[in-house]
């Protein structure tokens, strides 16, 4: 990226890289942005955008790369560095103090002081007061964080952000949880940053948003740079185009499978605040995929169907029988299996050996007067491990040492012993590397094949794509397309999940 | 502040020393206060004497030492750890004044409260370094300096006891005089809450503890010195440790091996009911002084009342239920407030 004849450059991040363990999160983070421009970043989820964010953040040190801000090298080591360069960033999640007030969140550290050098409450409050003005709302610069809505929380980041006065400023999905009037204001100060001389990056998923509000857009792809565009310059399919980039078909194979009776019924799904009306079939041999954004709500609609959370209307049918609300261990004997999201935290116990995790959803059936025999434990284990081609050293390895792709098949180990007629996987390959993805994907397909109702919850678009026979999109809460394997595109898929209510309900 | 109101009327004007007041004074320390004016009416109709001079004088004498270690207790747990071992450095400080008092007995008053500070904030800084450094929780830490400070204390001191006759009396007598009524060493007390309860306020670095025991990561983005600030946390209530051990020697007759053992967990109760959140964040050292006195009136008032001793450490405890189910029970309601305010247009 050499841009001599362009003026002032506020920031450059050329090659960077980044792994964690096996993972590599980032292999080539390149990005050029100039002062007085606003600049998109765009990538599916996992291209690498918030780790490149996080490197820009000072969160994260990258493992190799040049990174410019105004022209001189710098290497952040804390998010300090980072600050004390004019570099200011909002993050997807807001970062707020729950127990603070709202004035002081923005303020914290740099307070307002008076001449006995305490902190000044009443200038601290008139200067939130007036950046709520600037943006437009009403919030009470004295009420404490806690209990915001997430627009709100929002608000305040960028209330923060614009304090700072940067030269740099990182929009990580600032809109995501907007309203459009929120939105507008929004776009009005960053074009008022952009006209003092602020570079800003802009993150977002929201095409529309990318083309109205930015004047050049790059690309990013499994933690690649890919190109940077003049917004002129391109169109809607050229960038989605290049976002996804590889051939489907060929990388994540859906063997056909007999297509059967349902399975699954839900009908009528809601849990206040969180998703509603959701309705749905599975069928034997099917792969359902749940796609949309992060936050839709995907994941707190599996989890109520597997009886993880509560709901408070509607109803989940297994194999003609309605299935008790709130109780996981019935939803299992009713032969449903739920791999969650967190294979960390949730689907694994990481310092137990790989048998002992693998059946640990056997205890039942495999304890004799209550005690758990050993041998029949790790018969159990081995049988599975190599039936899923599980690489470890030996079963009585911890799971800790095995790596993302084999972790994630030691879960699946784990609920196929079990023999379920359903099987729900939430974001099956995350952090898994390409190469153990597909196996995962095959596995996948496999069960499918061999009767099993699968549905999948994923934010990668290719893996949706390419594994789901019928995808079902969640936009906020609720179900905004429903698309056969024959109808879905990327765009479609998109456009649902960015709010454009699809046809096809 | 209000918790009720999701989404106040916009620009809410707040008429200024109201507002500071009710910002100085927030929900949680008022049900404390007036427990303890309940609990002193309903005392003093039992019993009238509860009121007589010499038996405030006795119940402010009691609670100075409690005070100023909850003050510093607060700090240390406003940033979501907690210091264990403050038993163990009030004794070691408190036999420590006692040496030096015997090995010199013309030292100057004022040189004996900055040693016993001093030695106190050593103590601390070895507590602070081992919680930054090791990133292993306080509470392991604390109760493992507790033990060693203890074990150092009881082999310095063998059986070895320093009686009150044995200091100078102007020392002696700090906890016996008065100033408009009020004993020398309560007004020492009340000076700490209120410069720790300005800093706690008014001050950039005291504000940088709330935020850190609000959320440690997101205080982390922001740039604040985690570390070092914790470490002078753990610094500070240890020198205010110190300075209630000094005091601890004036007030009572003897000290040895045994000194301050046990009294961790008086503060820390005090503390909680006081209305610091044991998960750090929130709370005021007002509120934790109002905890100290609230509890060190409770055991007076129960022996004035002649109430089994049994039932005055009963008592005790459901305070501290008391103080942490209403904590809960606020956020919990909280939570499902975001949830169904966040709803929107879902």
């Amino acid at each position: 990226m050499a841009n001599q004849e362009q003026p002032s450059p506020a920031l450059s991040l050329t090659g960077a890289s980044k792994t964690f363990g096996p993972v590599v999160a980032l292999a080539d983070g390149t990005i050029d942005l100039r002062a007085g421009e606003i600049h998109a970043l765009v990538g599916e989820n996992g291209a690498g955008k918030s780790t490149l964010v996080k490197i820009l953040a000072g969160v994260h040190a990258p493992d190799g790369g040049v990174f410019e801000v105004g022209g001189k090298a710098v290497s952040f080591r804390t998010p300090a560095d980072s600050k004390a360069a004019g570099v200011s960033v909002i993050y997807q999640e807001p970062t707020l103090f729950p127990d603070l007030t709202v004035a002081e969140n923005i303020f914290i550290g740099r307070q307002p002081r008076n001449r006995a050098g305490l902190i000044n409450r009443g200038e601290m409050r008139r200067m939130a007061r007036e950046l709520f003005t600037t943006l437009g709302v009403p919030i009470d610069p004295d009420r404490i964080a806690e209990g915001l809505s997430i627009a709100d929380q929002q608000i305040i980041e960028i209330a923060k952000a614009i304090s700072l006065d940067a030269k740099v400023l990182v929009m990580d999905e600032p809109t995501a949880a907007l309203s459009g009037v929120e939105v507008d204001r929004l776009f009005g100060v960053a074009r008022g940053l952009r006209d003092k001389g602020a570079g800003i990056l802009f993150i977002s998923h929201r095409f529309e948003e990318v083309f109205a509000l930015c004047d050049r857009i790059t690309v990013m792809r499994d933690g690649r740079y890919i190109s940077v565009h003049n917004t002129n310059d391109v169109t809607v399919p050229q960038i989605v185009k290049e976002m996804v980039g590889r051939e489907l078909g060929a990388l994540f194979p859906k063997a056909d499978a007999a297509i059967g009776e349902t399975v699954l019924t839900v009908e009528g799904l809601s849990r206040l605040g969180t998703f509603r009306d959701i309705s749905f079939e599975v069928k034997t041999g099917e792969i359902v995929a749940l796609a949309g954004l992060v936050g839709a709500g995907r994941t707190e609609v599996v989890r109520a169907v597997f009886g993880v959370d509560r709901y408070d209307s509607g109803s989940v049918v297994l194999h003609g029988k309605p299935l008790a609300p709130h109780n996981p261990q019935a939803a299992i004997t009713a032969g449903i299996g739920f791999v969650p999201e967190d294979r960390r935290k949730q689907g694994l116990v990481m310092d137990l050996s790989v048998a002992k995790n693998a059946t640990l959803t056997l205890r039942r059936s495999l304890a004799r007067f209550g005690l758990i025999s050993g041998s029949r434990e790790r018969r159990t284990a081995e049988d599975w491990s190599s039936r899923l081609q599980v690489k470890t050293g030996s079963q009585d390895y911890a799971v800790s040492t095995l790596s993302g792709g084999n972790q994630q098949k030691v879960v699946l180990a784990k609920w196929l012993a079990t023999e379920p007629t359903l099987l729900i996987v939430d974001e099956p390959t995350r952090g898994i590397d390409v190469g153990t993805k597909s196996e995962v994907h095959r596995l996948l397909s496999d069960l499918a094949g061999r009767g099993i109702a699968i549905i999948m919850v994923s934010s990668e678009l290719p893996e949706v794509l390419g594994m789901a026979d019928r995808i079902l999109v969640m936009h906020e809460g609720r179900i905004t397309a429903e698309l056969s394997r024959a109808e879905a595109t990327a765009e479609r898929v998109m456009n649902a999940a960015t709010s454009t209510l699809e046809g096809a309900l | 502040m209000s918790i009720d109101t999701l989404r106040p009327p916009a620009h809410a004007e707040h008429s200024g020393p109201l507002h500071a007041v009710r910002g100085f004074f927030r929900a949680r320390e008022i049900p404390v206060a007036g427990a303890l004016v309940v609990l002193v009416i309903i005392t003093t109709l039992i019993n009238p004497r509860f009121l007589s001079p010499q038996s405030m004088k006795d119940l402010m004498l009691n609670a100075t030492i409690v005070i100023i270690l909850a003050v510093g207790q607060a700090l240390v747990i406003i940033t979501e750890n907690v210091d264990l071992s403050i038993g163990s450095i009030l004794g070691l400080v408190a036999f420590g004044t006692g040496t030096l008092f015997n090995a010199w007995p013309g030292v100057p008053i004022p040189v004996v409260f900055l040693g016993g500070m001093l030695f106190g904030a050593v103590l601390g800084a070895i507590n602070g370094f081992l919680v930054t450094a090791a990133k292993v929780p306080a509470l392991v830490i604390t109760l493992g300096t507790m033990y060693i400070f203890r074990g150092i204390l009881t082999s310095w001191a063998g059986s070895k006891q320093y009686f009150s006759g044995d200091n100078p009396k102007a020392f002696g007598n700090l906890s016996v005089d008065v100033f408009l009524g009020i004993p020398i060493i309560t007004i020492v007390a009340i000076v700490v809450v209120i410069a720790v309860g300005i800093f706690m306020h008014s001050v950039r670095a005291g504000r940088d503890l709330y935020a850190i025991g609000s959320d440690r990561d997101a205080a982390r983005l922001f740039g604040i010195a985690v570390g070092p600030r914790v470490l002078a946390a753990f610094i500070a209530s240890g020198a205010l440790t110190g300075l209630a051990g000094v005091l601890y020697t004036s007030r009572y007759n003897s000290v040895g091996a045994l000194t301050g053992s046990g009294l961790e967990l008086d503060v820390v109760a005090a503390v909680v009911v006081g209305g610091v959140a044991i998960s750090g964040g929130t709370g005021t050292v007002f509120g934790a002084a109002i905890g100290a006195v609230l509890l060190s009136t409770i055991t007076s008032s129960l022996t004035a009342t002649r109430v089994d001793k049994f039932w005055q450490q009963a008592f005790v405890g459901m305070l501290i239920l008391a103080a942490i189910i209403v904590d809960r029970a606020v956020s919990v309601r909280n939570a499902r407030k975001l949830r169904v305010s966040e709803s929107r247009d879902v």
